[in-house]
């Protein structure tokens, strides 16, 4: 496990580079019950996720620098970060999108506009499949 | 010897008598009769005191009284057995074949005084006298009635004398006789009227009388010889006519076993002894029998191939007749010797034809002639051919013609005729025509196509151009759109977001007026991002970039998954929604996704126009087009025909007014119905004003891969 104590509350990484939407997710997550870390591009995605270990990476797309599909791809193939599930996140709405996310790695596919509610469900759901940590 | 000399004596029997003894004389049919007549007549009509008629009985010439008058018995029977022998002086009157005269001296008979006895020989002049009569007279000379009598009397008897001996009678005619007929070439014979022959020379017994000596086919072929005899000669006498009869009898050559026939000329004969006798000739016809026999059947053969030649030429002349092309036969002159029916229309002047028809055939029938010059004055080439226009005789329409005359050459060469051959060319002439100016038609048609083809290609190059273009500008179209809605999109994330989230309570307790104005806030913001969503949609499916994605899944699964994702909106409102499934609902093999976007969004459409009563969404399964039919039935306001096209055009709603009373894109129809079209489907509305409305898709059990 990642995660240094059981007891403790799961870790969010909510990588996007649209600030509202990060910080919304991030206080939504945090409201109900997580910590969250924050990243707004995939360099600072992939730094973020070697440095934390999250319990979950919440998965923006479309990124600056090195792009979602791109991120998931290298955590995946990394040792350290093989077993965290990634949760995509995307505005285009164009099918073939969530079979690509899923091709590079992705565990799941939420496309945008998502509610923070219906996000923190579906982060909720892949933990629970995971055996994974759940919020206290 | 002297000759008794005729004196004239009294009293003369008169003619009368004389033809009375002649008529009783030709009635005997046998001697004694005969000879009792001469003896009556003569006592009667002479002064002789003793008459007597003797004959020749054979053996031995003795001689019988067959009559007698003024002669005792004993002097019969002196006179009888004095006759034995050659040397009696009766005997040599016999055989000397004169009268004699015997004195009372040496009288046989009782004379009367001073005469003595005549003895005069009876019968044929020429031959062997068969009989004497012998008479007591008063003087030496021979009273000229007995000299009339003798030779009446003496034919009569040497015919009826022969009957009255037996035994040997087929030489009773002498040896001479047998002799005369057997010389006779063809078969004579005497027979009974049964056929039985008495006396037959001997070409006759060759054919027809066999001894004991003689071979068994030999006897067996007289025998069979005999019976066809017998039933020819009885089948004459049966005839019932008398006189001679001919026919023909077919016989066998009892020797060389060969048919012959021959043609038996039969007449009846009396015997002295008055029956009934034939005598037949036989003439040996075979030779003519065959010839006549190879004659008829020559003649009936040339019937026969007469007959044959006749139905040969009805045979031909029906042909001909039934082809369609004028036929014509001339002679080596030119001369017409027949013509089928079609030529006749042609070359015969028709009954009813008036004077142009006359000369219109005489034309004609002078065409042919020159024509048919060309042949006969052609020297050695067979056949001549030559374009004519003949006129037909009714109408007078020209015919053009092509004939062909053809020599008909016998089996050593020499010109028998000529057959000439007509074929109108009206038709093939007309043909040509058109054909000409189909092709006329043709090339010019050609050119044009050729033009039309230049400024299709032109323009088909245009076309590319702009389609192109097109295509281009679509794709920037769809790339704009897909951007414009990821820039929509993501900041109205945020808007929903936040908004949720301080209806939630995430920023602390809200006041309700707060409340509502985030409600309303949040409402705009998902039509906002429906009409995004819709667009989109439109854009991809234009764009071809909304790809079918075929698998096999369940209809009833399909529709509880409506169901159940717009069971919040089912729950808010007060309507009775229920699911039906036909029977036999089969597993389909389609779009899964673009069914259940259809059927969601036809049903949420219902849920949004429907304000009481009930939903139903039923499948079912037509089996005869192999379709499917997924209906929305509601009991909503229903929809006014004028609008029932309408309102699956792009943007569209039955009330598009400002004031409008529901909220909607007008773009969810459209996309149903664009949907629809993908899976090889359509979607139909069935509906009234206050009657509700029934949306349907139909789509095949089985899509298509496009």
């Amino acid at each position: 496990m990642t995660n240094p104590s059981p007891t403790l509350k799961p870790l969010v990484l909510v990588v996007d580079d649209y600030q509202d939407a990060r910080e919304m997710y991030a206080e939504y997550l945090e409201f109900s019950g997580f910590r969250v870390a924050e990243a707004k591009n995939g360099q600072e995605a992939l730094d973020k996720a070697f440095e934390l270990r999250p319990d979950i990476i919440l998965m923006d797309l479309s990124l600056p620098i090195i792009d979602g599909w791109e991120a998931t791809r290298r955590l995946k193939n990394d040792d350290r970060t093989r077993t965290i599930p990634v949760v995509a996140l995307t505005g285009h709405a164009m099918t073939g999108q969530s079979d690509e996310a899923k091709g590079a790695g992705c565990d799941s596919f939420v496309t945008k506009p998502c509610l923070p509610d219906a996000l923190v469900d579906e982060v909720r759901r892949v933990l629970a499949t995971r055996g994974g940590p759940q919020p206290g | 010897m002297a000759s008794p000399v005729p004196l004239p004596t009294a009293p003369m029997p008169d003619a009368g008598a004389r033809l009375a003894l002649a008529e009783q004389l030709l009635a005997c049919d046998a001697a004694r009769p005969c000879a009792e007549a001469v003896v009556e007549w003569l006592a009667r009509h002479t002064r002789a005191s003793a008459v007597a008629c003797l004959v020749r009985e054979e053996p031995g010439d003795r001689l019988r009284c067959l009559s007698a008058r003024g002669v005792s018995d004993a002097q019969r029977a002196m006179l009888e057995a004095a006759s034995e022998g050659a040397t009696h002086p009766l005997a040599e009157v016999l055989s000397h074949a004169a009268p004699r005269f015997f004195p009372a001296s040496r009288a046989l008979l009782p004379a009367v005084a001073g005469g003595g006895d005549i003895a005069v020989p009876l019968g044929r002049p020429g031959v062997p006298a068969v009989g004497l009569l012998l008479l007591s007279v008063s003087e030496p000379a021979l009273p000229s009635e007995v000299a009339w009598v003798a030779a009446h009397v003496g034919s009569t008897l040497a015919r009826l004398v022969p009957a009255v001996s037996s035994g040997r009678r087929e030489v009773s005619g002498g040896a001479l006789l047998r002799r005369i007929i057997d010389a006779v070439a063809d078969p004579v014979l005497l027979t009974d009227l049964e056929g039985r022959p008495r006396i037959a020379n001997a070409r006759a017994e060759a054919l027809l009388v066999a001894g004991a000596e003689s071979s068994e086919g030999r006897r067996r072929a007289v025998e069979l010889n005999q019976r066809v005899f017998s039933t020819a000669l009885a089948s004459a006498s049966s005839g019932g006519a008398s006189g001679t009869r001919r026919r023909e009898v077919p016989l066998v050559d009892p020797a060389e076993g060969m048919d012959l026939l021959f043609e038996l000329i039969s007449t009846p004969v009396h015997e002295p002894d008055g029956h009934e006798a034939m005598v037949s000739v036989l003439r040996n016809v075979t030779d003519l029998g065959r010839a006549t026999q190879a004659l008829g059947e020559s003649y009936r053969r040339l019937r026969a191939t007469e007959r044959e030649a006749r139905s040969e030429r009805h045979r031909l002349d029906r042909v001909l007749d039934s082809v369609a092309d004028p036929i014509i036969l001339s002679d080596p002159s030119g001369g017409t010797v027949m013509m089928n029916d079609p030529a006749e229309k042609l070359f015969a002047i028709p009954l009813d034809g008036g004077k142009a028809a006359q000369r219109r055939v005489r034309s004609n029938d002078a065409t042919f002639s020159s024509f048919l010059v060309n042949l006969v004055d052609g020297g050695g080439s067979l056949r001549w051919r030559g374009q004519l226009s003949l006129a037909d005789p009714a109408t007078g329409a020209t015919i053009p013609v092509e004939a062909v005359a053809s020599k008909v050459l016998g089996d050593t060469g020499e010109l028998t005729g000529i057959v000439t051959l007509f074929h109108d060319r009206t038709e093939a002439l007309e043909k040509a025509r058109l054909l000409e100016r189909v092709k006329e038609v043709s090339t010019q048609l050609e050119a044009r196509v050729q033009i039309a083809t230049a400024e299709l290609a032109e323009q088909n190059e245009k076309l590319r151009r702009q389609a192109i273009q097109l295509e281009q500008a679509s794709a920037a179209k769809s790339q704009f759109l897909a951007n414009m809605s990821h820039e929509f999109r993501t900041p109205l994330n945020a808007i929903l977001g936040y908004t949720n989230m301080l209806l939630q309570g995430v920023s602390g307790e809200l006041s309700p007026a707060q409340k509502r104005n985030l409600t309303r806030i949040d409402s705009n913001g998902r039509h906002l991002l429906e009409v995004i969503n819709e667009i989109l949609d439109i854009t991809r499916i234009e764009a071809g970039r909304m790809p079918l994605h075929l698998s096999d899944f369940g209809i009833p699964e399909l529709l509880q998954e409506v169901v159940a994702e717009l069971d919040p909106i089912i729950a808010r409102s007060k309507l009775a929604v229920s699911t039906q499934l036909g029977a036999r609902v089969p597993a389909v093999h389609s779009d899964r996704q673009k069914v259940k976007q259809i059927v969601l969004n036809l049903l949420s459409n219902a849920l949004k126009f429907t304000h009481e009563g009930s939903v139903t969404v039923m499948a079912e399964y037509v089996a005869a087009t192999s379709t499917l039919a997924i209906s929305v039935q509601d009991t909503g306001i229903g929809i006014d025909p004028a609008y029932q096209e309408k309102i699956f055009e792009d943007f569209q709603q039955v009330d598009s007014s400002p004031t409008r009373a529901y909220g909607g894109t007008g773009l969810g129809l459209s996309i149903c119905r664009r949907l629809a079209t993908m899976l090889g489907g359509r979607v139909s509305l069935q509906s009234a004003p206050g009657q509700g409305s029934t949306f349907t898709l139909h789509f095949p059990r089985r899509a298509r891969r496009a």
